[in-house]
């Protein structure tokens, strides 16, 4: 009965637009897969060439918040001058007798950090360099629209300044307050270790200016690097953990009081 | 440039504690309010017309298609705001182009198409279609032309053509009750999944952000009814008023509710991050949380409408309250969106200190650019009810 009520043309007509969606279907289902796949191999690749893994660690007990590594990294990535914007800053922490902890970091530390309170009333104080944690599970990726902020294969977040919308959501993102709006580019900039540097084998500027070695650069692939064996011969951690975004940046020496 | 600059030096001097570096610009201000705001009110008046529609509460017929309107108005600015924020605002597309499948925010995009596109647009086109082709043929000028091309060819007027309009549009209904909760839902899982910010990351905030939007836009759809019958000079219809205000009361009871208990649940936990918002929501948040927020948009409208369902005093009266309780929901919502957003910004994310929002008049972001994205949707209303007057349309009746 149904064949007598379309005739041939029609029925040409659905089956050319039924393999066309279907295809279509097919090809946007099995695209995704691809990729997989694809990224799967890369591993796979990456692995055999060691690819390195790019990480920080910061050793607290050797900070003596100089800020010349804050300096440095204003000028090596043209980081504007104004005290609203920084890759990197030290925190001088000062635990009170009393109890009470105060925080500070004026201007991010450059020229030097002064304690501001008074001998006799201090309990502890200790200096804490910040800077983008390169997360493993980042927030700030996670939550960009277009995918302008990416974690690099050898594990650096980076920002494409070309694709950046600049709507924000990924500072409000990091739970570390790591990123901040460039002014002169007008999309979002943070720490990328130096990215420029690194792949030509140079350390990043905060690493290579500090007078304390507070600061080792390294692969964490690499079992013989200066970072894994800081990692081996430190208790190391890491910041906010509990957020669960499993930073490459360790610390050793971190008290409870910073966060 | 050196404007901002000058009014961080001003935010720095006001830090209280200590804030991240980066903090001190508060990277979202009065757009990002409106935006959630305005989509709300979308969500909201759509909610109120499908009563109507779908669940045959027929005592509000008067407002559906004053609610349709006022949504598709609302909703063609929603945007708007958040695109003014961005910073390369011409890249915006790339939401579109290149959506990041893991980000709420890109997804949003989607939410949003669908709604103004399948939902909204498709529901009103149903709804009018009938009357486009009527409507034509009695009309002169722009108004024929564009009922011309809006019947897209389609130009049957018999019943049989206004059923199918009619189960179409009930269908899209059907479709669109859920895809509203998913809009407005969705925008407050924009903030509730910032596990970063402790006074946005909770579970409870995509429902307290539906909640608050039903109440915002059955407000303004009471407001928007009640001004024009007074600009038609028709009788209000009490008995759809007096609806609406219940509707109203017992939406703002499971606001209310809900909001207390994400409130509760927070003071009864206490985590790392308590004691930092407990001086937020006592300090900088005291008079836009406590006065504007619970006070006037909360408490005085669920009081006086509650007393309302016990005693009822005349119909001029009754007309006069419930405009202000209208106008005091609005205001209510429009701190309530005003506390999560910047009230989320205030602190630093170390729990240590505070930064301050000092509001700006012009710019983009500016007080002056508010005013124009919350006016505008009013003008596009204004427009649309010239062009398709929902007192105007022929009726049907099955």
């Amino acid at each position: 009965m149904g064949t007598n009520r379309i005739n041939k043309d029609r029925r040409k007509f659905f089956q050319t637009s039924a393999a066309l969606i279907g295809g279509t279907l097919a090809f946007s289902i099995i695209k995704p897969l691809e990729l997989l796949a694809q990224s799967k191999n890369e591993v796979a690749k990456d692995e055999k060439t060691e690819q390195p893994l790019w990480g920080m660690g910061v050793d607290i007990e050797k900070c003596i918040g100089c800020g010349k590594c804050v300096e440095a990294c204003k000028l090596e990535n043209n980081v504007p001058r104004e005290p609203f914007y920084f890759r990197t800053w030290i925190e001088q922490y000062t635990v009170k007798k009393d109890g009470d902890v105060k925080i500070e970091s004026p201007n991010g530390g450059i020229g030097g950090l002064k304690q501001s309170v008074p001998d006799e009333d201090i309990f502890k104080s200790f200096m804490v360099p910040k800077l983008c944690n390169h997360c493993t599970d980042a927030p700030c990726v996670q939550a960009c629209p277009v995918g302008a902020t990416y974690i690099s294969p050898d594990g650096v977040v980076l920002v494409d300044e070309t694709y950046c919308i600049g709507c924000s959501y990924c500072i409000q993102a990091c739970p570390y307050g790591a990123r901040f709006m460039n002014p002169v580019t007008k999309v979002a900039d943070k720490c990328t270790f130096c990215y420029h540097r690194i792949s030509k084998g140079l350390e990043p500027a905060c690493v290579e200016v500090c007078p304390t070695d507070a600061r080792i650069f390294g692969n964490l692939r690499d079992k013989k690097s200066d970072l894994v064996a800081f990692m081996q011969k430190h208790p190391t951690e890491v910041l906010k953990r509990h957020l669960n975004t499993s930073p490459r940046v360790f610390y050793n020496g971190l008290s409870s009081e910073v966060r | 440039m050196q404007e901002h600059f000058q009014h961080l030096y001003e935010a720095l001097s006001q830090v209280d504690g200590y804030i991240y570096p980066n903090e001190i610009d508060l990277h979202w201000g009065l757009m990002i309010v409106l935006y959630p705001y305005i989509t709300g009110l979308v969500a909201g008046a759509f909610i109120l017309a499908s009563l109507e529609r779908v669940f045959h509460v027929k005592v509000l017929k008067p407002t559906y298609g004053l609610a349709l309107l006022t949504a598709l108005a609302f909703l063609l600015v929603a945007t708007l705001p958040l695109v003014s924020h961005l910073q390369h605002p011409f890249r915006s597309y790339e939401i579109f182009m290149t959506p990041n499948s893991t980000s709420a925010m890109a997804i949003f995009g989607f939410v949003y198409l669908w709604y103004l596109m399948v939902v909204l647009l498709l529901e009103i086109w149903f709804d009018y279609r009938r009357d486009f082709v009527i409507w034509s043929k009695s009309s002169k000028g722009f108004k024929k032309f564009f009922y011309k091309i809006i019947t897209l060819g389609i130009n049957e007027t018999d019943e049989k053509s206004a059923k199918l309009d009619d189960r179409l549009g009930y269908f899209i209904t059907v479709i669109g009750i859920p895809s509203a909760f998913l809009l407005h839902g969705y925008v407050g899982f924009i903030f509730g999944s910032i596990k970063a910010n402790p006074w946005w990351s909770t579970v409870l905030m995509p429902i307290i952000f539906l909640f608050s939007a039903m109440v915002s836009g059955i407000a303004l759809v009471m407001l928007v009814y009640m001004v024009v019958s007074w600009v038609r000079q028709v009788k209000i219809d009490m008995k759809c008023l007096d609806t609406i205000a219940k509707y109203l009361l017992v939406i703002l009871i499971i606001d209310f509710t809900l909001e207390s208990l994400d409130q509760i649940h927070r003071i009864y936990e206490a985590e790392e991050s308590f004691d930092i918002i407990k001086v937020l929501v006592s300090g900088k948040l005291n008079i836009t949380l406590f006065l504007m927020q619970i006070g006037i948009g909360t408490i005085i409208p669920l009081l006086v409408l509650g007393l309302f369902q016990f005693y009822k005093p005349s119909e001029k009266i009754r007309k006069i309250i419930y405009f202000i309780i209208g106008a005091f929901v609005l205001i209510g919502i429009f701190f309530m969106r005003w506390n999560v957003v910047i009230g989320g910004q205030l602190f630093s994310k170390s729990l240590s200190g505070f930064t301050s929002f000092n509001t700006v008049y012009s710019g983009m972001e500016g007080s002056i650019m508010g005013a124009v994205w919350l006016i505008l949707p009013l003008f596009i209303l204004t427009f649309l009810l010239w062009l398709m007057p929902p007192w105007k349309k022929v009726e049907f009746h099955n």
